[in-house]
């Protein structure tokens, strides 16, 4: 299927208005006290691997941001970006897959995960810290550990959440030469 | 529906500013309070951040819920930075004045608790910014102003739209989890972890999927109408620069000057007292 650039705004869009919704209003108690599970990054990684890294980058931007502003408690701009670094490794994976033509087997499963947790490593065992560091100066035994720990939690939601809705939005669309001519 | 961005319109000089002046001012506030340890500047930020709001009749209840919540997050994150680093202070100040102990490597000095106060002003020098911009600005016309400081116009326009849909899919998400929960679901603390993400998953898939078919819908009115056709567009909410906002422009830039100079005069990003 040929993806017209509209098709990608609009995308982002609504992209950063599911992730708003999910990481503001839905939450999810963890086992840890006042902590919850942010299902955000498990639609963030399955909108990227249908609309590509540019949109997964961008809708990890402005809906972070957009969480982070109606919060009020300023941006935090070190793991805004961290977001959209996270948005544009499992964007990678769209080349890869076929999601758009219904296409989700257990190989593209294993394909989607791999990049997922590399994207989440990268965000937030590397990029936030660093971030953190250099423009907040906080002590780096202490953003490593934090960054871990949001990390790993991220990383197991989008594993079950990211895929699952794969493969429901695989199942719902027909697959590619499901319709015959008549003989 | 509540407003969750929080815009509280009073007629103020702040409100007056268009909103790329306000995004403008904010980025280079942000970026001069960000860049700096200076403890002056970082004394001299939250001072001007509470006489802008004075100058916004924005009341200090219009905002203590959202005060609240960062004063919980400031505590939180000191605590941790003292739990995990107690000699902070002592590295990067390079001396070391002990002032009582806690035991171990506990040692309160007086280079930490220096550290620890810097820390203090620069959320109170970042936060309180970002409330007034929140707090003064359409959200409509934030968009338009995304595209008049440079940002594409195609990605401005994912902005409005991510703000223009946002109430709508918290109205369906909200639709589809009673449908759901009258069907039995439970996601409460009641239920163990797996049945919880499971029944998240009950709620996000259809809110998702019929999301995926509002994206078809959308772009395709979008197409129809020509849109991206052209480099250029104009906004319905845009509005042309006064006097006033090419003053605050200035007065913010300004103020990252002040800041980078600091950074070059103290030879560092940190004002040391104790040398």
């Amino acid at each position: 299927m040929k993806k017209s650039p509209v098709r990608t705004i609009v995308a982002i869009g609504i992209g950063a208005a599911l992730f708003f919704v999910l990481g503001r209003f839905v939450a999810i108690p963890s086992p840890v006290p006042n902590t919850n599970i942010s299902v955000q990054y498990g639609l963030l990684a399955f909108m990227a691997a249908i609309y590509g890294p540019v949109a997964g980058a961008l809708i990890g931007l402005i809906g972070h941001a957009l969480i982070d502003f109606s919060y009020g408690w300023g941006v935090w701009w070190s793991w805004v970006i961290a977001s959209g670094v996270f948005g544009v490794i499992i964007g990678l994976v769209a080349s890869k897959l076929q999601l758009a033509d219904g296409i989700f087997g257990k190989a593209d499963a294993v394909k989607f995960n791999v990049f997922q947790v590399v994207g989440h490593i990268v965000a937030w065992a590397l990029v936030a810290p660093v971030l953190d560091i250099v423009i907040y100066s906080e002590p780096a035994n202490k953003v490593f550990v934090q960054g871990l720990v949001g990390g790993v939690a991220n990383l197991v939601t989008t594993a079950i959440v990211g895929t699952l809705l794969c493969v429901a939005y695989a199942a719902a669309k027909p697959k590619k030469g499901s319709l015959k001519e008549e003989e | 529906m509540i407003n969750i961005f929080n815009y509280i319109d009073r007629p103020s000089p702040i409100h007056r500013l268009t909103g790329a002046t306000k995004l403008v001012c904010l980025l280079l506030w942000s970026f001069a309070a960000m860049l700096t340890y200076d403890t002056r500047m970082l004394t001299a930020l939250p001072v001007l951040s509470f006489l802008m709001f004075y100058i916004s009749r924005i009341k200090l209840k219009d905002v203590s819920f959202m005060l609240g919540f960062t004063a919980v997050f400031m505590v939180l994150n000191n605590v941790l930075v003292f739990a995990f680093s107690p000699q902070h202070g002592v590295e990067l100040y390079g001396t070391r004045h002990v002032l009582f102990s806690l035991g171990g490597n506990y040692v309160v000095t007086k280079e930490q608790l220096f550290y620890h106060l810097n820390l203090v002003l620069k959320y109170l020098s970042t936060i309180p910014i970002v409330l007034l911009f929140v707090c003064t600005t359409n959200p409509s016309e934030f968009a338009a102003s995304l595209n008049r400081i440079g940002v594409k116009y195609t990605v401005a326009y994912s902005v409005a739209l991510a703000l223009r849909y946002i109430p709508d899919i918290q109205r369906e998400y909200h639709d589809i989890s009673q449908a759901q929960q009258a069907r039995g679901i439970e996601m409460s603390r009641k239920q163990s972890l797996s049945k919880r993400l499971k029944s998240a998953s009950a709620i996000l898939i259809p809110l998702i999927l019929s999301s995926m078919d509002r994206i078809e819908t959308i772009s395709n009115a979008m197409e129809l109408r020509g849109f991206g056709k052209n480099k250029r567009r104009t906004w319905y909410m845009g509005r042309k620069f006064s006097k006033l906002d090419i003053l605050a422009m200035a007065f913010c830039a300004l103020l990252l000057v002040i800041s980078l100079s600091l950074n070059v005069i103290n030879g560092s990003r940190f004002w040391n007292p104790f040398i």
